[in-house]
């Protein structure tokens, strides 16, 4: 028989996790809206691969498999991969995005709570790296149309129709490798995928994750930390240089609104698994994700650098952590315990 | 009075489901004398009483039976009158089931008291107070029993300012510290006077969860009744473990007592209202602590505070409110921080609070524990600002280091951390597991050093006794003094070369520096250990057979 505590409050992570799945929700109504249903293919087959990898790696490791399979933890893994990867992309390399998470990043570190990186950016990361086009293929604004999106997934691939340099892919092509005239004004005014705020139906997609990281904090799933922090840093330091040099840096409305930001800031970043724990420890290592995310989103190759800020601060987490830590009670003043 | 006291927070707290209000719909109710007493001698923090009877004796209500053993201790009283018939080992009211001396006794029914008569503190000098206090057996009510002469201290003039009286009562279930101040509002702050004259205090906080709007009314009307302005009556926030002294000086003085201080270093003195009231049965009215008042609630028909005789067994008292059928385990205390008792057939002591009765329905076992996912739930909660999940961390790893680092002694075991957990993570388990571990191996080592002095005192002393042979038997031979000089010189020679000389030098500072090094990382837990302490160790020691077998299974999960 237990010891004190004799009752506990009923919480779960099983109940967490879904609460976070429910959060996704918005986002991917709106995504569905604005870009087809493709999306709702690949988190079937995102979340398929997912519990098939997650059950076969419990069963090899030991571990009680409907416990663990039933706590979601693989699920919103399995839902992140599919948001951030292009919604046509042909299926296995969704899968194969599923597998390395669940396998690679999550499993072979010791599973649920052991993994030091954040599993959905590690595919993300991977996948990027081994097939740079493939993952900068994404569906044109609109063009909602099942069939064609369909065959994109799982073949004959006919592409040139439906897709569409993503806007920060856009807007960096045309600054960095046209001609030198190109300004940020110009870019953004010349090209269809730019919306008023953001990327054309992303900045709506970026809405809809907002609400449900609202939800989140509404929740106690997520404190204030993480979000506040990466947003504030991406505001001030895109909102730093376009001041200076509007015709080369982008203002901060489009990168908030843009690629995964959003996400990032509240589901993403958030991941107490691999990030900080201590509300010091969280702001600084979130303000981190921000100022990567910039630098390679403007210096970069790659469409979006959240994946790869986010590994990189996860490798500072415990570092972090560890000076980060908040003063016990008592121990708040040097003498005296006077306020 | 009426003064607006500035009420200060502190960090974490939960708010679980508070259960109390069964057990204060009917007054406070005697519960009848049993028709044994086990009365057990040990019921306070410090040296066990020594027995003043044997079996056969008479003995009347409130005569002392036994006596304190030196300053650091506290008298036992018969609670009524009767026939010693035994002073023998008997189970104690403890998770460990073990047993200690008990004086058992028959009552005669007559309920026959010693002479009473009122001391007059006034007179006396505080010495003698608080030996008389020591005598009639006052101790902290609150759970703690920490002896209360020994808190009643004035100490250097002036460094004293306020009393604290602890009626926060933020446990679940349990009621009786609510009761009292209802019912017995005016004489708990008579012995609130006293206790404040003999601290020298300039004024009285005494701090009220405010989910108990009658007791601070009872409170407020008899402090007004009083007419003494130095008494505030204060109602903190509704947030578990609000009464905890720390977060209770904390919410009503904004003083934080770092661990291993007293508050008394910060000009505050925290009493439960319990033991108010105790100080004075004990002072005006010449009564020694014989009983108490006990909330008997959970799994039971009628929930109900009684005025309950030490030693009389919890059996007996859980009988008066019809336990339902499917009841399991009784528990000394609450839900959050009680304790399991081994049998229901236990004595009621002075720490007993609460008996509170337990089934699967109402405490369901957890369930099974998963992994750590480090969401932070407990820091939020922890009332000692500490991160429960690092510390869990360690502890699990068995490295105890830097479960220490993360200030694993600052726990205060108060369970939110666990009782948030959506892991289900038994996280207080861990910690007295860690804390058990370490204070274990911190007496191995001292012994294992002991020995190591012994054995190297005894090679020195041989050595020496060798060279004093030799230069003896060199003294005895026919060559006489030259070769006893020269073997005297032999023996001693080595430690004579000036190279040697230093060398010894560099060693032995060098054992200096390590002695030093070790000491600085042995800072706390063994040295200078306060009675309260001690006993704190001696009662975990006890656990930690349980605790280990306990812990077995969870540490081993995922090896």
């Amino acid at each position: 028989m237990n010891n004190s505590p004799y009752f506990l409050q009923p919480a779960s992570v099983q109940s967490v996790m879904l609460r976070v799945l429910l959060a996704l929700i918005p986002g991917i109504a709106v995504y569905v809206w604005f870009f087809g249903a493709a999306i709702l293919v690949q988190i079937a087959l995102a979340s398929v691969t997912a519990l098939l990898a997650e059950a076969a790696m419990l069963k090899l490791r030991g571990k009680p498999v409907m416990m663990f399979l039933a706590d979601g933890s693989a699920l919103v893994t399995a839902w992140l991969i599919a948001l951030t990867f292009p919604p046509i992309a042909p299926w296995w390399l969704t899968v194969v995005g599923v597998l390395a998470a669940i396998v690679i990043a999550k499993h072979l570190y010791g599973g649920l709570g052991q993994n030091p990186f954040n599993p959905a950016m590690v595919a993300f990361a991977l996948m990027i790296v081994a097939y740079p086009s493939l993952m900068s293929q994404w569906p044109a604004v609109g063009f909602t149309e099942f069939l064609p999106q369909w065959q994109a997934i799982f073949g004959p691939r006919q592409l040139d129709a439906i897709t569409m340099a993503t806007p920060l892919d856009a807007l960096r092509t045309a600054l960095h490798t046209a001609d030198a005239r190109a300004t940020v004004a110009g870019v953004l005014g010349s090209s269809a995928s730019f919306g008023n705020i953001g990327g054309k139906g992303w900045e709506w997609v970026a809405a809809g994750y907002c609400v449900g990281g609202i939800y989140l904090l509404q929740q106690r799933i997520i404190t204030w930390h993480m979000p506040a922090a990466f947003l504030a840093t991406l505001f001030v330091i895109s909102g730093g240089f376009a001041l200076y040099d509007p015709t080369r840096f982008v203002g901060p409305s489009f990168h908030l609104f843009t690629g995964g930001a959003m996400l990032g800031a509240f589901f993403i970043v958030t991941d107490p698994v691999s990030g900080c724990t201590t509300p010091r420890g969280k702001l600084i290592f979130a303000a981190g994700i921000g100022l990567l995310t910039w630098i390679i989103r403007t210096f970069g190759a790659y469409p979006d650098g959240i994946a790869f800020a986010v590994l990189l601060m996860n490798i500072a987490a415990p570092l972090i952590d560890m000076n980060t830590q908040p003063p016990v009670f008592g121990h708040k003043r040097k003498a005296g315990g006077r306020p | 009075m009426n003064v607006v006291q500035k009420l200060f927070g502190f960090h974490g707290g939960v708010k679980p489901n508070y259960n109390k209000e069964a057990s204060t719909r009917l007054p406070i109710a005697a519960a009848p004398a049993p028709t044994r007493l086990v009365i057990p001698l040990h019921q306070s923090i410090g040296g066990p009483p020594r027995p003043l009877v044997k079996a056969g004796d008479r003995v009347l209500k409130g005569q002392r039976i036994g006596d304190a053993d030196g300053d650091v201790s506290s008298a036992v009283h018969a609670s009524t009158s009767g026939t010693v018939i035994g002073v023998e080992m008997r189970l104690m009211p403890h998770t460990s089931g073990l047993s200690a001396m008990c004086v058992v006794i028959e009552p005669d029914g007559r309920d026959e008291w010693v002479e009473r008569k009122p001391f007059d503190f006034r007179a006396a000098t505080p010495t003698a107070t608080r030996d008389y206090l020591r005598d009639a057996g006052v101790v902290g009510l609150g759970g703690a029993v920490f002896p209360s002469h020994l808190k009643l201290n004035a100490g250097k003039q002036g460094r004293l300012d306020t009393l604290v009286l602890n009626g926060a009562e933020c446990e679940p279930f349990i009621t009786c510290d609510d009761v009292l101040m209802r019912e017995r509002a005016d004489p708990l702050l008579r012995g609130a006077a006293i206790m404040r004259e003999m601290l020298e205090a300039s004024r009285v906080l005494v701090g009220i969860e405010d989910n108990k709007p009658e007791a601070i009314a009872a409170l407020e009307a008899a402090a007004k009744r009083a007419n003494d302005a130095s008494i505030q009556i204060v109602a903190v926030p509704t947030r578990y473990p609000a009464g905890g002294a720390k977060q209770l000086i904390r919410a009503l003085t904004g003083i934080e007592v770092p661990h291993g201080e007293r508050s008394t270093d910060y000009g505050v003195q925290c009493f439960n209202v319990g033991t108010a009231y105790a100080i004075y049965e004990a002072i005006e009215l010449g009564q020694p602590l014989i009983s108490r008042i006990v909330t008997v609630a959970g799994n039971v028909g009628q929930a109900r505070n009684y005025q309950v005789l030490f030693g009389t067994s919890m059996r007996d008292l859980v009988a008066l409110c019809s336990p339902l059928p499917d009841t399991d385990r009784i528990i000394m205390g609450g839900p959050m921080m009680g304790f399991r008792m081994p049998s229901d057939d236990v004595p009621v002591v002075k720490a007993t609070n609460c008996v509170l009765v337990g089934s699967q329905k109402l405490f369901p076992p957890p369930p099974p524990e998963m992994p750590c996912i480090r969401c932070g739930e407990c820091a939020k909660v922890c009332p000692a600002d500490l991160q429960p999940f690092e510390m869990y961390w360690f502890a699990r790893a068995r490295i105890f280091g830097k479960a220490q680092e993360y200030h694993l002694f600052d726990c205060i075991e108060c369970g939110c951390c666990a009782y948030v957990c959506p892991s289900r993570i038994p996280l207080v388990d861990y910690y007295r597991f860690a804390k058990s571990e370490i204070w274990a191996r911190e007496v191995e080592k001292e012994a294992a050093d002991e020995a190591r002095d012994r054995y190297e005192f005894r090679l020195l002393r041989e050595e020496r006794e060798k060279q004093e042979k030799a230069a003896k038997l060199a003294a005895k031979t026919a060559a006489g003094r030259e070769k006893a000089a020269a073997a005297l010189a032999e023996a001693e020679k080595p430690a004579r070369t000036p190279e040697e000389e230093a060398k010894h030098a560099l060693i032995a500072a060098a054992l200096e520096r390590a002695k030093a090094q070790k000491d600085q990382v042995h800072p706390e837990n063994t040295g200078n250990l306060t009675p309260e302490q001690q006993a704190e160790i001696a009662a975990i020691e006890a656990r930690r057979a349980e605790i280990r077998e306990q812990a077995k299974p969870h540490l081993r999960q995922d090896d």
